[in-house]
């Protein structure tokens, strides 16, 4: 399934879709996008090492959550591929970009178009924020910092079996206020565990706006690499750059890439909320109108023809 | 007088772990302290040193399951659920991960306080979704408590005895199964952990007292048994006293409450442990008589439910103390 399509085609595609959704229903988590389609594709496009869908193109809907009796219960990681012991796994640590990452895998072929106008439906497993049931989840890393925990714990049991798979985390930098990560990192280097890999979408922003307003988190790349990691700190639109990174030596240790990125890249008619762009929403019909005409043209596709 | 057994949690963990390949142990700081040392220094290739990192390992655990391990976490109760509980809920209990959360120094067994001291434990996780609980009244009960606890298709919290503990019973823990001590009709005594314990001291003076003492101990308190419990509960005259080490909001006396609630049982109940209160640091044998744990509590909760005073003394209980637990176990040691 591999390179069916360049990668920066499948940014851009992701950029579309997501943008598309956001001015039909009228908000959502778009800025996510901007920042981190780069990543998404490369990864899904070129990086990991997965197999083939093994669950429907349009998902299934929601069938309960996990307990003795819930014999129909499943993870979305079927999107992702068997969970064979050569391949690769990847969990999506910021859940709430669900939206992007429901798009990417559109992109490249792994789920059916029609399963994003499933998003945020009642009954639907194409949840809002990402669930274990969610395509392409496999764990709930909505409650943020966990991710790269779960990641660590998983290397190294399959290191423990043998299994020649590595464990991707897709991170956002926000994750770094969170002690949690840090005891995740310092664990990374402790127990050597080189199959893990992390890319950090550094877009300096975080809920309540710009990440310095609300807690400034300092020199990231010095204290990843003080708690034991390899890091690389890229420009994240750059794939080249990307391909570099990953391929750096980090035997006994993980790797973090730090991929800077901006909120908007991509849709520059956002700059203007900035550092307001967690959730995007539009203030009235006129700003919905605007954004739709300016981010479609900067995009290169017709306007949206939503319902007013 | 009663068998004392030293560590037994210690030699049991190692023989069942060393059975089963994919068990792993792993240890928050607390190596020693939850009897896993001698199997960190002889199977250093099972064993897994988290630290002082509670949120980190209960996520990591997860992951370990992902990857067909059933880890075995081994820290104090209050380290399991406190601080890491955002991270129990989404890496382990959500998921129905096979980690067992071997909480050592359940309610007032420790020294240590507050901070130390995990007396609304039961209480947290009864409330906690696909979350399995049993909890040790005695040696064999820890002896056998990893088998029970691995037996479970989910996660698991355990409330481990370590140290001097005394051995009552003479079969494993079956779970799901309640031990029926003593099947009087005056009335019915439900107690769990360390309470067991002093409920049997309790015991021989009410028998002389002339009151008939039907006996329940619980080392499963979820899932739970409600139609045994309830044929008990019919079973004697006056009502029900709990005893527990805990608070007595959400643990076992929450749940016979709920039991007689929802099956509209009309007997009185009385509910005794930690009530609505913090404790402090202090021995055991001092903790249970200040916070009214101990058999001189269940006696006072007896005469209050029947309404009879029986003039026993705590010499009487004394008297037929069924071991020398007390004065050969130090309090615990950090």
């Amino acid at each position: 399934m591999h390179n069916a399509r360049a990668t920066e085609e499948v940014a851009l595609g992701i950029r579309r879709r997501v943008f598309e959704h956001t001015i039909r229903n009228n908000g959502g988590y778009l800025s996510q996008a901007c920042s981190a389609a780069e990543q998404l594709a490369w990864l899904y496009n070129e990086e990991l090492n997965i197999g083939e869908p093994t669950l429907p193109m349009i998902p299934t809907p929601f069938v309960g959550v996990p307990s003795a009796g819930n014999t129909a219960y499943h993870t979305g990681a079927g999107y992702n591929g068997p969970a064979a012991p050569q391949f690769d796994r990847l969990f999506i640590a910021p859940a709430h970009y669900a939206l992007a990452a429901y798009a990417t895998l559109i992109e490249v072929g792994r789920m059916a178009p029609e399963g994003l106008l499933q998003f945020n439906k009642d009954g639907s497993s194409v949840e809002m924020i990402g669930a274990e049931h969610s395509p392409g989840m496999e764990v709930h890393n909505g409650t943020l910092g966990i991710g790269l925990s779960t990641g660590c714990g998983l290397a190294v049991g399959r290191r423990l079996k043998g299994e020649t798979g590595r464990v991707w985390v897709f991170m956002s930098d926000g994750e770094v206020q969170e002690g949690q990560t840090w005891e995740a990192v310092q664990a990374a280097a402790n127990f050597g565990v080189d199959t893990l890999q992390a890319i950090c979408d550094v877009n300096a922003q975080q809920c309540d706006g710009a990440m310095d307003s609300v807690m400034d988190v300092r020199d990231i790349k010095t204290k990843f690499e003080a708690f034991g990691a390899v890091v690389a700190e890229i420009d994240g639109h750059d794939i080249t750059a990307m391909r570099d990174a990953s391929r750096l030596s980090h035997p006994g240790q993980p790797l973090i890439i730090l991929a800077r990125t901006s909120p908007y890249q991509g849709m520059s008619h956002l700059k203007r909320r900035f550092p307001r762009l967690h959730y995007v929403r539009f203030k009235s019909d006129e700003d919905r109108a605007a954004a739709n005409a300016a981010i479609a043209a900067e995009l290169g596709i017709p306007a949206v023809d939503y319902v007013h | 007088m009663v068998e004392m057994v030293t560590r037994p949690y210690a030699s049991a963990f190692e023989a069942y772990a060393l059975a089963h390949p994919e068990v792993m142990c792993l240890s928050a700081d607390l190596t020693s302290s939850c009897e896993v040392d001698g199997f960190r220094d002889r199977h250093p290739d099972r064993f897994l040193s988290l630290g002082m990192a509670e949120q980190n390992m209960m996520s990591f655990a997860g992951g370990l399951g992902l990857a067909g391990f059933r880890p075995f976490l081994h820290t104090f109760g209050v380290f399991l659920y406190r601080r890491p509980y955002d991270q129990l809920m989404a890496s382990v209990a959500y998921p129905r991960r096979k980690v067992r959360l071997m909480g050592f120094l359940p309610g007032i067994t420790t020294p240590g306080g507050m901070t130390h001291q995990a007396i609304e434990d039961i209480s947290v996780m009864r409330s906690i979704p696909n979350m399995t609980i049993l909890e040790t009244g005695d040696a064999t009960e820890v002896e056998s408590i990893c088998a029970a606890a691995d037996s479970v298709d989910g996660p698991v919290y355990c409330r481990v005895l370590r140290g001097s503990v005394p051995r009552l019973f003479d079969t494993p823990i079956e779970v799901g199964k309640m031990r029926e001590l003593s099947t009087g009709s005056d009335v019915l005594v439900v107690t769990a952990g360390i309470t067991t314990e002093e409920a049997l001291r309790a015991r021989g003076a009410l028998t002389k007292a002339g009151i008939s003492i039907r006996h329940l101990h619980l080392n499963t308190i979820k899932p739970f048994n409600t139609e045994a419990l309830l044929d008990h509960i019919a079973a004697v005259k006056h009502g029900v006293v709990t005893l527990e080490n805990h608070v007595t909001e959400g643990g076992i006396g929450s749940l016979v409450a709920e039991t007689m609630a929802d099956h509209g049982v009309g007997k009185r109940l009385i509910r005794l442990g930690l009530k609505d209160t913090y404790a402090h640091g202090g021995s055991r044998p001092y903790l249970m008589h200040y916070y009214g744990l101990d058999a001189t509590a269940l006696v006072a909760g007896i005469e209050r439910l029947i309404g009879t005073r029986f003039g026993i003394t705590d010499a009487d209980l004394d008297a037929v103390r069924i071991d020398a637990v007390h004065s050969v176990a130090k309090a615990e040691a950090l």
